[in-house]
């Protein structure tokens, strides 16, 4: 008998779980695709055909069909892991799976900064370093840098006095300093940077370095603007006695005057003729080679990359001769553009061609 | 944002209110009439767009050709991408359903009901928009109890049903909770009627997700056929004979066995010796 019973209970028992569950289940044929990071669910059954009957007032039928995809989404989502913050229970939602176009284009990537421009027409790339190096002072592998890295210099409880300083200076101040004056730099590169990035005005600081050691030129030149940045453009500023009117302040381009000299503008006129009918073209020798130099260096670099990215993609290892390719051949060039003839690697017309045009020597600004 | 086109009638006006009731605190209700058509020409829209920094705008008008027409669109870099039009045919609005309304700002609960969503491109772009439109902002969490709000969008025999509800969470003997419906809010019955896609090109420019974006790869799992992940530790080499493993006390070494050990071991190499 009293197995009897205990079946009975059991049985009972499994009823009722069964009648808990029958609450909150619902059938579907298809199942629902949910996307609970926008709390979305697409139910993909065509729908019941008592709603398709209804026609003018199939309201009943909606809120049913409504119920049970409700039913099923916040099962879904009674499923996600829950967290009690405050006195709320909140459950973490997942990221959105639904593809939406965006409001706003792609922001376009930064353009390069002075330094990895230079890196990539040079190609040079960054030298891949070890994670740790030997400290010989605890006799230990230590990170490069940050927390208890390997060579610290600040913990070092006596430097010597170099043979040409001051005996009474203070060498640690003298590295405080220094560093300090690194950090300063570092943060100004990076401003300007940013600045170009974002092609706005610097907050100039009135053309100051922050590290106080500026070239003669720089300081007259902060000097000139702050000077004409009065009310009245610099007029009524005084000079000191001795103080010599600033170069290069004037008009950065000279026109001629509509008509004066007539002899110099016919001969002009005529030069220009000269110049536009003559077959031959007119050669500036130390532009070209130059020219012809760094395009070459460029094609090099771009090279390089480019072997470089198809080695990581593929797996192979190019090995430090992929690197070394470029290297000695654009050493053992000298900048300045001389004769054609001792440029092998130039084009073959370049010799000779010294007629007239301007010729300007010298150092040349790319 | 939501605006009235130059002949707006009550019914319309009506329902962007009633949306804009919806979409509170990020919406924007125009009260003035525009007088534009935005099938035709575009320049307005744009124009709002821009001074309300808003992509998503509902246009209601109405002449005797399109009565009750609703335009809801959404546009890419102040430029229009999708434009669908949306005929109203039976309306209830928010006030004429006396009970107590869910707080401004939830996040809403969305379910599209039908098959049809997914069949024609026109449907599935609807959708598309619909979700925009009505999710809210994204967050990474939420309060169990305050979902309240859910709106259910049915495709059935061309037409377009949409419907809110109130959600009430009954017991249900486990953990998850019954739900029982309570209509609230608007309800709205639709026909599609014009629509103005986007071309595929501009749609996929606007669908580009920055790599930032995109998900990484987790490195050292992998996945089996079978459905099993595989996971890599790294470690350094191990002297196995410094490992600590379980100690039984009981085959713990005596002092006496010990005596008796080297005793024997000593005995032995005299013996070699």
């Amino acid at each position: 008998m009293e197995g009897q019973s205990v079946e009975e209970l059991l049985a009972k028992a499994e009823q009722d779980e069964a009648e808990k569950l029958r609450r909150i289940t619902v059938h579907k044929e298809l199942e629902l695709e949910f996307d609970l990071g926008n709390l979305l669910a697409s139910d993909r059954n065509p729908p019941p055909t008592g709603l398709r009957g209804a026609g003018s007032a199939p309201e009943a039928g909606l809120r049913a069909l409504a119920r049970d995809n409700t039913q099923l989404l916040i099962n879904e989502l009674w499923k996600l892991p829950t967290e009690r913050v405050g006195e709320a229970l909140v459950a973490r939602l997942p990221e959105p799976t639904t593809r939406l176009p965006r409001e706003k284009p792609v922001p376009r990537p930064r353009p390069l900064t002075r330094w990895q421009q230079f890196a990539r027409l040079k190609g040079i790339r960054p030298k891949k370093k070890t994670n740790l190096a030997w400290d010989e002072v605890s006799g230990q592998w230590r990170r490069r840098w940050g927390y208890q890295r390997a060579r610290d210099n600040t913990k070092e409880w006596l430097i010597e006095v170099p043979g040409n300083a001051d005996p009474l200076e203070d060498q640690f101040a003298k590295r405080m300093q220094a560093k300090k004056e690194r950090v300063a730099k570092n943060e100004l590169n990076r401003l300007r940077n940013l600045a170009r990035a974002h092609k706005m005005q610097l907050p100039s600081a009135a053309g100051m370095h922050p590290t106080g050691h500026q070239s003669k030129e720089e300081l007259g030149r902060a000097m000139q603007v702050a000077k004409v940045s009065t009310a009245s453009v610099g007029r009524f500023q005084e000079r000191l006695p001795k103080e010599k009117a600033p170069r290069g302040s004037g008009k950065k381009r000279k026109f001629q005057p509509l008509f004066g000299d007539f002899a110099a503008e016919k001969k002009n006129q005529l030069e220009l003729l000269r110049v536009m009918n003559s077959k031959k073209p007119q050669l500036d020798v130390t532009r070209a080679t130059n020219k012809q130099m760094r395009e070459e260096d460029q094609e090099e670099a771009a090279k390089r990359r480019k072997m470089s990215q198809k080695g990581k993609k593929k797996g192979g290892r190019q090995g430090p001769g992929g690197k070394r390719r470029g290297g000695p051949p654009s050493q053992g060039r000298k900048r300045k553009g001389g004769l054609g003839g001792k440029m092998n690697s130039g084009p073959p017309g370049l010799g000779g061609k010294r007629k007239g045009g301007q010729r300007q020597g010298g150092k040349r600004r790319k | 944002m939501l605006i009235k086109g130059g002949n707006a009638n009550a019914t319309v006006t009506e329902v962007l209110k009633d949306m804009y009731a919806l979409k509170k605190p990020h919406g924007v209700l125009y009260k003035k009439k525009n007088i534009t058509r935005p099938f035709e020409d575009q320049t307005s829209l744009e124009f709002f767009s821009k001074k309300s920094d808003c992509s998503l705008f509902l246009f209601g008008s109405h002449n005797k050709k399109r009565p009750n027409n609703l335009v809801i669109g959404r546009l890419y870099d102040y430029h229009v991408l999708d434009m669908i039009e949306l005929g109203i045919e039976k309306f209830v609005s928010l006030k004429d359903i006396k009970n107590s309304k869910c707080p401004e700002g939830t996040k809403p609960m969305l379910i599209f009901a039908g098959d049809d969503f997914d069949v024609t491109e026109d449907y599935r772009r609807l959708k598309s928009i619909l979700i925009d439109f009505f999710r809210g902002p994204t967050v990474s969490n939420i309060r169990l109890a305050g979902l309240e709000y859910v709106l259910h969008f049915t495709a059935l025999g061309g037409k377009i049903y949409f419907r809110s509800y109130k959600l009430l969470l009954k017991k249900s003997g486990c953990r998850t909770p019954r739900i029982e419906l309570e209509e609230i809010g608007p309800a709205l019955d639709l026909v599609l009627r014009r629509t103005h896609l986007a071309s595929d090109d501009l749609y996929k420019l606007s669908m580009k997700v920055p790599k930032a974006l995109k998900s990484k790869k987790k490195k050292n799992i992998s996945h089996d056929t079978f459905g099993t992940t595989y996971g890599r530790i790294h470690m350094q080499k191990q002297d196995l004979s410094k490992l600590q493993t379980r100690k039984m006390k009981g085959l713990k070494k005596r002092p006496a066995e010990k005596t008796t050990e080297d005793l024997e071991e000593k005995a032995k190499k005299i013996k070699k010796n």
